[in-house]
């Protein structure tokens, strides 16, 4: 043997798992919701969602380049946030400011903190709060299912007196954001992930339950619970977007404090009125994820309470 | 009662581990014993505590079992020849480690004469025994290295209730310890009840994993042997995962006690021995001859035959892989011991040693590629110890001594179950060895 060997620090094997294969994953566990968006929504809905997820590819590969970050496109989480984008977005948003919105979570919040990993917020909720501030408008104007034409509804968030059933709400044959509708679509993604080990349920639990839950006691009302937990994109945010590594705790007792403070959030922001209330909790529940982190540290094995 | 009943269910589960693809594939591979290599090179320190001083010069003539090497300290363990033949020189050379170690280099004579004055001792008493195992030179075979005897040292007042016999193996590849179960399979037996008797211990735990049936059978002979009349010898069936064979988790796994930092079995009334060990010490008693040859597996995926080998220490990589049929290209990878925490080496000059439980070789060229941490929790999920990783890796980053202590560096025993699940490839290992030094160093 002339030649030197490979050497390194232990260990020498790797299970095959990486961060492309965790994303696709997500991709995947997506593709329910987002081909039923496009079923309910026609063609407008499938452009806003290649035009998202190519402007954050794009976006994520110039910016990469011009800060110098560790990462790859082929990890295909700038493929994810821009499809989170997308299906946060009513069917007919105009597209320029789509693509606004994309800047904003890749470049701006992602990339300009450093790139994958070290980003403080959920990239794909900021953009949803930046276009909500900058165009609340638009980004509250809601169509109707299988409606080519601008016919504007509320979401049923929105209504007044919400006249859809259990069912309704649970196949999602109503306005809203492209894939938050529903629910049943949503839960199979979130299923998935569960299944494949890339999220553990206790986030998506502890934030649906929490909002049921409470929305329980303050009302009074089964139905009323049933009806918070199932409409305003609680699924779609509990699931995908609360779940997201970068961004939730890692410890089972962290990861509870975050999705009940989710869910408590959404609650009360919701109690003042406003529909937007899962967005603005998850953002707020973000930025005390460092906190969280740091008051569940878990004793380690065989940690004895005198000697610290 | 049936034979499965009597096997004992794990008392406790440890919580993270990893489970790992075991590519046990010489299991079923009879040990050959190799023949004298023309030279061997031995290392006068290859055990956790001081390096031995050379008891021999340049010239000297030596046999098997010759002591060649000793200290007189108290965490140490006598150094024996591995063959018969000519003292060459005495010469430093660098371990796996990256340490540099003063070696013995005796050139065989192709005979193996065993040394004339062995003979085997009397055991009668604890201390008996205690210089039994200092004289065989034995140290703990599964990959600790740390000195039987001391192990034994136990102080009158301390009373241990449980000797744990170490049959876990729950690296990847190897089968060294299945195959003394298989095959030296009365040494096992003997050295239970005498290391039983001797130190008055009150039961007695085999564990072993549940990949290797073939041995649980064989062992559970041992428990149902006459002599274990009150029934305090058992086998116990652990679950296959890693690292159960981990000193702290296999006590937990089998009596569910937890040591705490800094502290040995004895403290919570266990002793843990490796089962190589235990055949090792009651080969000794019968024979008198020292540990001076070493069980080893050899494989991997540029072992096209693998192989299990009792080789002499002191033997070459390059030797003990001449023995073995290797693929058609050379490997790009060599590592001594385990793949999760052995050590690779940038050559074949290296040595076995007594802790040498395989030699492993792989093709594998490059590392695989780093990616940002995405914080997915794999890494804490998976460490028995209940760390964090990459935490602690973001603090060593940002040079924050303090709060890497807080978050317990300290406690890790770098079995590696957090580097192996991670989807980004961090090398987390190193990162907690640097962690524990800088702790070190700020300790004093």
């Amino acid at each position: 043997m002339s030649s030197l060997l490979n050497v390194s620090s232990s260990p020498h094997i790797r299970q095959s798992d990486n961060t492309t294969g965790i994303m696709l994953d997500v991709l995947i566990s997506l593709l329910p919701a987002t081909v039923f968006g496009i079923v309910l929504f026609g063609y407008r809905a499938a452009i806003l969602i290649a035009v998202c997820v190519a402007s954050c590819l794009v976006f994520e590969f110039l910016a990469r380049k011009l800060f110098k970050n560790q990462g790859s496109l082929l990890d295909l989480s700038a493929a994810v946030t821009g499809l989170l984008i997308a299906l946060n977005l009513p069917p007919r948003f105009p597209v320029w400011m789509a693509i606004i919105g994309c800047f904003a979570a890749i470049v701006v919040v992602k990339q300009m903190f450093g790139g994958l990993g070290h980003n403080f917020v959920n990239p794909a909720i900021a953009a949803r709060i930046i276009l909500l501030i900058s165009f609340p408008t638009h980004m509250t104007t809601y169509h109707e299912p299988f409606n080519t034409d601008a016919i504007t509804t509320a979401t049923p968030l929105g209504m007044e007196e919400c006249y859809l059933s259990v069912k309704e709400l649970l196949f999602g044959l109503h306005g809203g954001s492209i894939g938050e509708t529903s629910v049943i679509m949503l839960a199979i993604g979130g299923i998935y992930l569960i299944i494949r080990r890339v999220i553990s349920p206790t986030i998506p639990l502890s934030f649906i339950g929490s909002v049921g839950v409470l929305t329980l006691i303050l009302s009074g009302n089964l139905s009323d619970a049933i009806f918070a937990m199932l409409t305003g994109g609680v699924f779609l945010g509990a699931i995908f977007m609360a779940t997201d590594y970068v961004t939730s705790p890692t410890t089972t007792l962290g990861k509870i404090i975050f999705g009940i403070g989710c869910g408590v959030i959404t609650v009360i922001i919701r109690s003042g009125a406003a529909a937007e209330g899962v967005s603005f909790a998850i953002i707020f529940m973000n930025l005390l994820v460092p906190h969280i982190d740091g008051i569940t540290v878990r004793k380690p094995f065989g940690w004895e309470a005198k000697k610290q | 009662m049936s034979n499965k009943e009597r096997i004992l269910s794990p008392a406790g589960n440890i919580r993270g581990g990893t489970y790992l693809p075991h590519n046990k594939n010489t299991s079923k591979c009879e040990s050959v014993v190799i023949p004298a290599p023309e030279r061997v090179i031995i290392p006068l320190r290859q055990h956790i505590g001081a390096a031995c001083e050379p008891t021999v010069q340049k010239g000297d003539t030596v046999y098997v079992g010759t002591k060649i090497g000793d200290i007189d300290r108290l965490v140490s363990a006598p150094i024996h020849s591995s063959v018969s033949g000519t003292v060459e020189k005495i010469e430093a050379i660098p371990m796996p480690d990256g340490s540099v170690c003063d070696a013995v280099f005796i050139l065989s004579d192709g005979n193996m004469t065993p040394d004339p004055s062995i003979k085997p001792p009397t055991i009668k008493t604890k201390d008996d025994l205690i210089t039994a195992a200092r004289e065989c030179g034995l140290v703990g075979l599964g990959g600790a290295g740390f000195p039987t005897h001391v192990k034994f040292r136990i102080k009158d007042d301390v009373h241990l209730d449980t000797l744990i016999v170490n049959g876990a193996e729950c690296e990847p590849y190897i089968t060294a310890d299945e195959r003394c179960c298989l095959e030296n399979f009365n040494d096992v037996l003997e050295g239970v009840y005498l290391i039983k008797e001797i130190l008055g211990i009150d039961k007695v735990v085999i564990a072993i994993e549940n990949n290797k049936e073939e041995a649980i059978q064989k062992l559970y002979s041992i428990a149902s042997d006459a002599r274990d009349e009150d029934d305090t010898v058992k086998v116990m069936r652990l679950k296959a995962k890693y690292p159960q064979g981990a000193e702290k988790v296999i006590i937990y796994s089998t009596v569910k006690r937890k040591v705490p930092l800094g502290k040995l079995p004895s403290d919570v009334g266990c002793i843990v021995m490796n089962v190589s060990s235990v055949a090792a010490l009651y080969k000794y008693i019968t024979t008198g001859m020292p540990l001076v040859s070493r069980r080893l597996t050899v494989d991997g995926t540029a072992i096209n035959e693998p192989k299990n080998l009792i080789v002499p220490i002191g033997t070459t990589l390059k030797e003990v892989l001449s023995y073995c049929k290797m693929g058609e290209n050379e490997p790009t990878r060599i590592i001594m011991g385990g793949p999760m925490m052995g050590t690779s080496v940038p050559n074949t000059d290296y040595v076995i040693t007594k802790t040498n439980n395989a030699v492993l070789a792989f093709y594998e060229s490059t590392l695989p590629e780093t990616t940002p941490c995405i914080r997915c929790g794999r890494c804490a999920a998976a460490c028995p110890m209940k760390l964090n990783p990459a935490s602690i890796e973001q603090a060593l980053n940002a040079g924050a001594t303090e709060k890497y202590k807080k978050l317990y560096a300290d406690y890790c025993m770098e079995c590696g179950s957090c580097a192996v699940g991670c989807p980004a490839r961090r090398p987390l290992v190193q990162v907690m060895r640097t962690a524990k030094k800088e702790i070190r160093r700020i300790n004093g």
